[in-house]
C-alpha cells in the first residue's frame, strides 16, 4: 500500500490516509546532513522537492537555484524521514475540549510526524462505519498531516460483540483495536482474529488483564509500596499478551501490541516472534525514558496506562528496540484536560500527551548519551505504519517528501512557549530537551514550520 | 516548618522538637483551665473528606485548646458532593485566610496538591493508604513515656500494612528513632517492595518474642471479598494477638478503632501492657503541638514563645 494520501498520486482505490488539500512544496534545502538507515543514507547533501516529491539529492552546493522554490539554509540541521505513530488519540468526536483533528495533527507535525494512526476510544467510538465516513470527511477538511483511523474491534467498545469490520475496512478503517480497554474475553478475541480473514486489517491490542490490574493506578512495586497506592502488576501485561499471541497462533492471524511496559512482556513477545507468530508491538518514549520513580512526585502527569515501571523494565525495553524485538515508537499521545489531572494522583484521568517531545525527548535521554544510534531511532519513528500496511517513509528520488528537519542540537524547555496540542498533559513540561524539530513536511506539504525558524529562513 | 505532609520529609530533630512541646503542653493539660491564648484570632479549617471520630475531634480540640477559630468541613452534605473539585474548594476555603488546613482524604497526595494551592499551612491527617503523620508522631510520643528511647528498640507491625497509612507513617517515625521495625502479616497483604524501606519481612508471628513492641493494624472485613485473606477465622488463628503471644514486658499499641476478636483478643485490650487509651490521649497534646510548630513559629506570629500559661491573657495577639 503506498504512504501517500489521497491528492498525491493516481490510485483510484480509496485512500486510507486521509488529510486536508495543500499546495505541494518546492524546496531547496541546503548542506543538511541527510539520515534514512533504510536506504543507507548519512551524508551532506542538497535536498530538492519539486512537487512535493524528492527530486534530488545533490552535492552540497551543488543543486541549481529553483525557480519558485523556498530556500532552506540548512548547514548543521538534520533532515530524516519524518515519523509515523501508530497510536495517537485524537478525541474525536466528543471530547473536542481535549483535542481535535486540527491541533492533533498540528501537534504531531510539530514534532516532525508525517503521519498518524488515530484510536477509536471516541465518544461515541469508531464502531461504525457512518461514524468512521464522518470522522475522514472531517479530516479531509481539518488534518494538516495525513491521518488514519482505526475501528474498535467491539461495539461500544463492550468487549463483547464484533463491530461490522468488513464494512468498516472498506469505509476506510486502517486497522481494529479497543485501544483504551483490553479484550478481556478470550472467545472475542479469538472471532475478531478468524475474522481476520474475510476483513483483512491487523488487530491492535492493549493488554492488560482487568483482574490482574483491579484497583491499581501505577506500576506495583517498590515505589507503589512506599506510597500506598495500588500498583498494577507487569504480569497483567505479559500474562495477556502471551495468550493473545497463542491465539494469533491458532488463527494464523496479525496482531499488533501496544504500549509495551514490562521486561515480561518484552520477553514474551521475542518468544512468539522465534515461534513465527506474526505480531508486531511498539513503545511509547516515556516508557523508554522515564520509571516508576517520577510518580514519587504524585504529580498526576506521570500517570498513564500502562504505568511506568522500574530501571529493569525501562532497559529491556531500550533493548527491545535496539534488537528489534520492539518493532515501532508509539506516543500513546492521550489529551486530558487541565481540571483532568490536577486532581489527586489515584483520581486522575490516565494519558499524557507525546508528539510534539518524542524525537527531543529520546534524542536527548538516549541518543546523546550513546544509549541508542539515531539510526536506529529514526527507525523505530518512521515505521509506526508498517503494522498497518502503510510503508515507512524514505529520503530517495522521486518518492512523496516526508521529512523532518530537525537542529539536533537546540535545546529548548518543554512547555516554555505553550503547546500546539490543546493540553498540556505532558509528562517532559518544564525539561530542558536537546534536539528540536524546525520543520515538517507531510506528503509533500509543509505541514510545520517553528515560528523562530520560520522568520529565520524568510527571504 | 510550613507544612506537616508526611513522615518521609521529617527529621529525627523535627521530630523530637514536636514532641517535646507535646510534653509541655501535657503538664499544661493537668491544670484546671486548659487553654492557652498561642493562637487567638487564627482559624483553622479541618477538611474531612472521609469519616473520621479520633482524628477529627482531636484536631478540634487541640486548636479549641490554642484559642483558634475552629471550622471543620466534611465531605457529606457540603460543596464536595455537589461535585467541586478539591482545588476549587481550597480555594473557597482560603477565602477566609486560614493559618492552617488540615486535609484527610482517600487519596495519597491530596495534602500535597493542597499545599499547592494555598496560602496556609497544610497538615496531613491521613491521605489515601500513603501516610497519617500526626498518628505516628503520637504514637513515638506515647512510646518516648513508656521507654526513654526508641533507640535500638525492636517494633513489630502486625496486620494489614497493604491498606495502611498507619503502618507507612509508623514505619518512617519508629526508624527515624532508631527503631529496627518488622512488618508481620499475610504475603498478600504486605505490598511487595516495601523492603526496600530498610524493614524485615515476616509472614508468621514466630519471632515475635523479640519485639520490645507490637503494633497492631486494624483488619478491615472488607478485605475478605477481595481475597486477600480468606476468613477472619484463618486471620485471627494466625495473626491475633492474645495473651499468649503477648509478653508481660511487650508493649502493645493499637491506632483504632478496634475490631476485638479479630487482630486483638479482648484480654490484651485492657491490659497492662496496653497503650492504646494512652495514644488517644496523645492525640490531642501531638496536635497542639504541631499546630504550634507549624503556625506560632511562622513569621506570623511571635516566635521563641513557648505556650503561655492559661492565667495569663496575651493583648494584641499577631494576627
Amino acid at each position: 500500500m503506498s504512504f501517500e494520501a489521497n491528492g498525491a498520486g493516481g490510485d483510484p482505490a480509496p485512500r486510507i490516509l486521509v488529510r486536508r488539500p495543500g499546495t505541494a512544496a518546492t524546496l531547496l534545502i541546503r548542506g543538511a546532513r541527510l539520515v534514512d538507515p533504510r536506504v543507507g543514507l548519512d551524508e551532506v547533501r542538497d535536498l530538492v522537492v519539486r512537487e512535493g516529491r524528492i527530486a534530488e539529492l545533490a552535492e552540497p552546493g551543488g543543486a541549481p537555484e529553483l525557480e519558485g522554490a523556498e530556500r532552506v539554509d540548512a548547514e548543521g540541521l538534520l533532515v530524516v524521514p519524518a515519523f509515523v505513530d501508530p497510536h495517537v488519540h485524537f478525541r474525536v468526536p466528543g471530547q473536542e475540549h481535549k483535542e481535535d483533528l486540527e491541533t492533533g495533527t498540528r501537534s504531531a507535525a510539530a514534532g516532525g510526524y508525517c503521519a498518524v494512526i488515530a484510536m477509536a476510544n471516541t465518544s461515541p467510538p469508531i464502531d461504525s462505519a457512518a461514524v468512521l465516513g464522518s470522522l475522514r470527511e472531517r479530516a479531509e477538511r481539518e488534518a494538516s498531516i495525513p491521518i488514519g483511523f482505526v475501528a474498535s474491534v467491539t461495539r461500544g467498545m463492550a468487549g463483547s460483540e464484533l463491530t461490522e469490520m468488513a464494512e468498516l475496512r472498506d469505509a476506510g478503517a486502517i486497522g481494529f483495536s479497543d485501544d483504551g480497554l483490553p479484550i478481556a474475553n478470550g472467545r472475542v478475541l479469538r472471532r475478531a482474529l478468524q475474522y481476520q480473514r474475510l476483513a483483512d486489517g491487523v488487530v491492535a491490542l492493549h493488554e492488560e488483564d482487568p483482574d490482574l490490574s483491579a484497583g491499581g493506578v501505577m506500576n506495583e512495586g517498590e515505589v507503589s509500596a512506599v506510597l500506598g497506592m495500588a500498583g498494577v502488576p507487569g504480569v497483567s501485561e505479559s500474562t495477556m499478551i502471551a495468550r493473545d499471541c497463542s491465539l494469533a497462533l491458532e488463527e494464523g492471524a496479525r496482531i499488533h501490541v501496544q504500549h509495551l511496559s514490562a521486561r515480561s512482556s518484552v520477553e514474551e513477545i521475542a518468544r512468539a516472534k522465534t515461534a513465527g507468530i506474526a505480531v508486531t508491538c511498539e513503545a511509547t518514549p516515556h516508557h523508554l525514558t522515564l520509571t516508576d520513580e517520577a510518580v514519587r512526585s504524585l504529580d498526576a502527569r506521570f500517570k498513564m496506562n500502562p504505568p511506568l515501571r522500574t530501571e529493569d523494565d525501562r532497559q529491556a525495553l531500550i533493548d527491545g528496540i535496539r534488537d528489534g524485538t520492539i518493532d515501532c515508537i508509539a506516543t500513546d499521545h492521550a489529551p486530558h484536560a487541565a481540571e483532568e489531572k490536577e486532581v489527586p494522583f489515584e483520581e486522575a484521568a490516565w494519558g499524557v500527551t507525546g508528539l510534539e517531545t518524542a524525537f527531543a525527548a529520546l534524542h536527548t535521554d538516549l541518543v546523546l548519551p550513546g544509549v541508542l544510534s539515531l539510526e536506529v531511532l529514526v527507525e523505530r519513528m518512521t515505521c509506526g505504519g508498517e503494522p498497518f500496511g502503510i510503508a515507512a517513509p524514505r529520503i530517495e528520488a522521486g518518492a512523496a517528501a516526508n521529512l523532518a528537519l530537525i537542529d539536533p542540537e537546540l535545546t529548548w524547555t518543554v512547555g516554555e512557549e505553550g503547546y500546539e496540542s490543546r493540553s498540556q498533559n505532558n509528562c517532559f513540561g518544564g525539561r530542558e530537551l536537546t534536539g528540536r524539530v524546525l520543520m515538517t513536511v507531510a506528503d509533500g506539504r509543509v505541514a510545520f514550520r517553528q515560528r523562530s525558524f520560520a522568520m529565520g529562513v524568510a527571504r | 516548618m510550613k507544612h506537616l505532609l508526611g513522615v518521609d520529609r521529617l527529621s529525627r530533630e523535627e521530630i523530637e522538637r514536636i514532641l517535646d512541646r507535646a510534653q509541655s503542653f501535657a503538664e499544661v493539660g493537668r491544670r484546671d483551665i486548659k487553654k492557652v491564648p498561642t493562637l487567638r484570632g487564627r482559624t483553622i479549617v479541618n477538611l474531612f473528606y472521609e469519616a473520621s471520630t479520633r482524628t477529627l475531634s482531636s484536631f478540634e480540640l487541640a486548636a479549641k485548646r490554642l484559642s483558634a477559630d475552629v471550622v471543620s468541613v466534611k465531605s457529606a452534605g457540603s460543596s464536595v458532593d455537589k461535585g467541586e473539585s478539591l482545588k476549587d474548594t481550597v480555594a473557597t476555603l482560603s477565602a477566609y485566610d486560614p493559618a492552617a488546613i488540615v486535609i484527610r482524604s482517600p487519596h495519597a497526595g491530596a495534602a500535597d496538591l493542597v499545599a499547592r494551592w494555598t496560602e496556609a499551612s497544610v497538615i496531613n491527617a491521613g491521605d489515601g493508604k500513603h501516610e497519617h503523620p500526626t498518628q505516628a508522631l503520637l504514637d513515638v510520643f506515647t512510646l518516648r513515656r513508656r521507654i526513654d528511647s526508641l533507640d535500638g528498640a525492636k517494633i513489630w507491625i502486625v496486620g494489614d500494612v497493604l491498606h495502611s497509612r498507619v503502618a507507612r507513617s509508623c514505619l518512617l517515625a519508629f526508624q527515624k528513632m532508631g527503631a529496627a521495625v518488622t512488618l508481620c502479616g499475610p504475603p498478600t497483604l504486605i505490598p511487595p517492595g516495601i523492603e526496600a524501606l530498610g524493614c524485615e519481612i515476616s509472614y508468621d508471628l514466630d519471632g515475635i518474642d523479640e519485639a520490645n513492641v507490637i503494633y497492631a493494624l486494624r483488619m478491615q472485613r472488607e478485605r475478605m471479598g477481595e481475597s486477600f485473606v480468606p476468613s477472619l477465622r484463618e486471620y485471627a488463628a494466625r495473626y491475633q494477638i492474645d495473651s499468649r503471644r503477648l509478653s508481660p514486658r511487650q508493649l502493645l499499641m493499637h491506632p483504632g478503632p478496634v475490631n476485638r476478636g479479630v487482630e486483638l483478643a479482648d484480654e490484651v485490650i485492657d491490659s497492662p501492657q496496653s497503650l492504646i487509651t494512652t495514644q488517644v490521649e496523645s492525640g490531642l497534646v501531638v496536635r497542639m503541638a504541631v499546630l504550634y510548630e507549624l503556625l506560632a513559629g511562622s513569621d506570623r506570629a511571635r516566635p521563641e514563645r513557648g505556650p503561655a500559661p492559661a492565667d495569663t491573657p496575651t493583648i494584641g495577639q499577631p494576627a
